[in-house]
């Protein structure tokens, strides 16, 4: 009744190709994006900002990174983490090193670095597959951590590499607070977002989708391997470098290579599991998801533990979270292996048929 | 010369360690297909368990059994409610799910047994052998030694079980070709039991070698960490390549952190240490460029 397309004629080549072809996810999009630019800046406070907004944009973006790369092109990765480093210390050395550069110019820089970084460790998915590939990315996990660790170039020579981000100006205006960072996060994730959807439906998206589903086969009806897994590793790892270049600058404002760990690499790749592998909206609920779940069980857990008269300390509650990863990895995995977008689906199809279903 | 001889030997002697650990992802990678992330954190419940139990009052004896016990139970829970629903999924879902099964250990296992570190007395000390000392001048651990010792009894026991027995057999059978195995009658599932079982009977020693030696800690997760390379020099499916990939990682690793830093501090200056870290991942990148099955590991041959 609500969700239906009957009656939206296409009588255009554009009309068809559009991106979201049903009116009703056209208004759903308009929605979404009114109230994330007008209605949450008037009213959230400033703890929502920087403490679940812009990290929840933030992980996003990584998480569609890494969703282009396991989901879309079937090339597990490990080391989500390390190329957000990458980004980060880029975007730091760019603004330091170059006189009077724009910030967002060194963000695109700092992804372009990621980039190159990400096809440098990804050449080894042309000849590799499988938990091969995933080992080979953790190679780039600690190999990157050590690098900026060690060298001190690339922390500009600061004790244990830590790295204290510039300020962000834009034409002249100061970024200071956290609801400029949240807008300016927001327009960033919002792009590139749209051209993730984009070009997941493109010619190149479904390249990666035929390298995902059986590469001998992609390989077969001419699909070249090596560009297209390589251009996935790039793209995936430029979306990396581009929301790393915004967790040390509009997130934390000083970062350490060693904040950007392998379990940080582990929970961009349980928010794609949990949101859903191969979905461009799965990539935000899966990390709204993984934001949020500790949160609440902060929260939640002291609270049932008075009730019960438990006595839990603070290390249970870190251990109950842990233990609750692990069984929502294995509960979707095992439920539902397409994650909360698929969800999200099935109530699609079935607010198609409300209130008369077969 | 000497101090090469000693780093070398302390290199392959912790080496045994890791192939203690890679050992028990191959059991389960040949005979399931399944690549067990969790192998690691298995080796953390199974030291854990011994030491909660001790604490509890058990000796020595009893708290192994009793540990082995529970890592069996593990083991046959694992396969009935994770990897039985998984059936006919792709390989990396499976591989998903075994991180997800590791952080599930990690959570439940300090919760059962207590978080802080401790220490795990199996009455071997770990002090050099004063004949070897005198002789040539070469420090070797005692207990090194015995864990050497220890790894080389297992993978004899294994291949033994392997060769000979009815189960052996049909362990082969399972990891050659699932279908083919299920047709001719070997149930399937209890063979998976079984395996998962002695994967947490090797995960017992491995967390007995290795909680003796650095305490029973969190970290004892890592080890799995440093397995991976060791599969892929050795292959996943060659259990002489998990105790040759251990080998070579463990000797190459300790000569790397002796020799490179000064090396590359006389290029670059500043300190270089930790290059442990990353090391094998990177020689096990130059492997795969070589070998990409691994020194032992059998030719993967793509049908479409």
């Amino acid at each position: 009744m609500i969700y239906r397309e009957a009656g939206q004629f296409k009588t255009s080549y554009a009309a068809d190709q559009q991106l979201f072809p049903i009116r009703q996810d056209r208004i759903g999009v308009l929605i979404v994006l009114a109230v994330a630019f007008l209605a949450i800046p008037a009213v959230a406070s400033e703890y929502w900002f920087s403490a679940i907004l812009i990290p929840f944009l933030i992980f996003s973006l990584a998480a569609l990174g890494l969703n282009i790369l396991t989901g879309y092109a079937g090339q597990l990765s490990l080391g989500s983490a390390a190329f957000m480093a990458v980004g980060a210390y880029a975007a730091y050395n760019f603004q330091l090193r170059i006189e009077g550069i724009p910030i967002l110019v060194s963000f695109a820089c700092a992804g372009l670095t990621a980039a190159g970084v990400g096809i440098l460790f990804g050449l080894p998915s042309l000849w590799i597959k499988g938990f091969y590939l995933a080992v080979a990315t953790l190679a780039a996990q600690f190999f990157i951590v050590w690098c900026l660790t060690k060298f001190p170039w690339f922390s500009n020579h600061s004790s244990s590499g830590v790295i204290s981000a510039q300020k962000i100006v834009i034409f002249g205006h100061e970024f200071a607070s956290p609801r400029e960072k949240y807008l300016l996060v927001l327009t960033l994730v919002a792009v590139m977002a749209l051209a993730a959807k984009n070009m997941v439906r493109s010619s190149t998206g479904r390249a990666w989708m035929a390298v995902r589903d059986m590469d001998v086969a992609a390989e077969v009806i001419g699909i070249r391997l090596m560009p297209t897994k390589l251009l996935a590793f790039a793209v995936s790892s430029f979306y990396c470098g581009v929301a790393g270049a915004l967790y040390a600058f509009c997130y934390l404002g000083s970062v350490e290579p060693d904040g950007f760990s392998l379990d940080m690499s582990f929970r961009i790749l349980f928010m794609i599991i949990i949101g859903g592998a191969g979905s461009i909206l799965g990539s935000f609920l899966g990390a709204a998801f993984i934001l949020l779940l500790p949160i609440f069980l902060d929260i939640a857990l002291p609270r049932m533990a008075g009730l019960l008269g438990l006595p839990f300390s603070n290390a249970t509650v870190s251990h109950i979270q842990i233990l609750l990863f692990g069984t929502l990895i294995m509960f979707f995995l095992i439920v539902e292996p397409h994650g909360l977008a698929r969800l999200w689906q099935i109530g699609k199809e079935k607010l198609r048929l409300w209130p008369f279903p077969h | 010369m000497q101090f090469f001889l000693e780093v070398l030997i302390g290199g392959l002697l912790s080496g045994v360690m890791y192939a203690l650990v890679a050992l028990g992802f191959v059991l389960i990678y040949k005979a399931s297909g399944v690549f067990n992330f969790a192998q690691g954190a298995m080796v953390y419940l199974a030291a854990l368990s011994v030491v909660g139990c001790m604490e509890k009052g058990a000796p020595l004896w009893l708290a192994i059994l009793l540990a082995f016990v529970i890592m069996t139970l593990f083991g046959i829970a694992t396969e009935k409610f994770v990897l039985r629903k998984l059936v006919n999924q792709p390989p990396i879902a499976l591989f998903m799910a075994t991180i997800g099964l590791a952080f599930f250990i990690e959570g439940l296992a300090p919760m059962l047994f207590g978080s802080e570190p401790r220490a795990l007395d199996l009455g071997i000390v770990d002090e050099p052998i004063p004949a070897i000392l005198d002789a040539w001048g070469i420090v070797i651990s005692k207990f090194d030694l015995v864990a050497a010792g220890v790894a080389a009894l297992l993978v004899t026991t294994l291949a033994l079980f392997f060769q000979y027995t009815r189960i052996g057999r049909a362990l082969r059978a399972v990891a050659d070709d699932h279908q083919a195995a299920l047709s001719i009658g070997i149930p399937l599932q209890h063979i998976w039991a079984i395996v998962w079982g002695i994967a947490g009977f090797v995960a017992l020693v491995a967390g007995l070698m290795w909680g003796a030696r650095n305490g029973v800690q969190f970290a004892l997760t890592f080890t799995a960490l440093k397995a991976l390379p060791v599969l892929i020099i050795g292959g996943f499916t060659s259990v002489p390549g998990a105790i040759v990939g251990g080998l070579i990682i463990g000797a190459s690793e300790k000569l790397a952190e002796i020799y490179l830093p000064p090396v590359m501090q006389s290029l670059f200056g500043g300190n270089f240490g930790g290059i442990e870290g990353w090391f094998p991942y990177v020689l096990a990148l130059f492997f795969l460029l070589i070998r990409p099955e691994g020194l032992f590991g059998e030719k993967h041959i793509d049908r479409v």
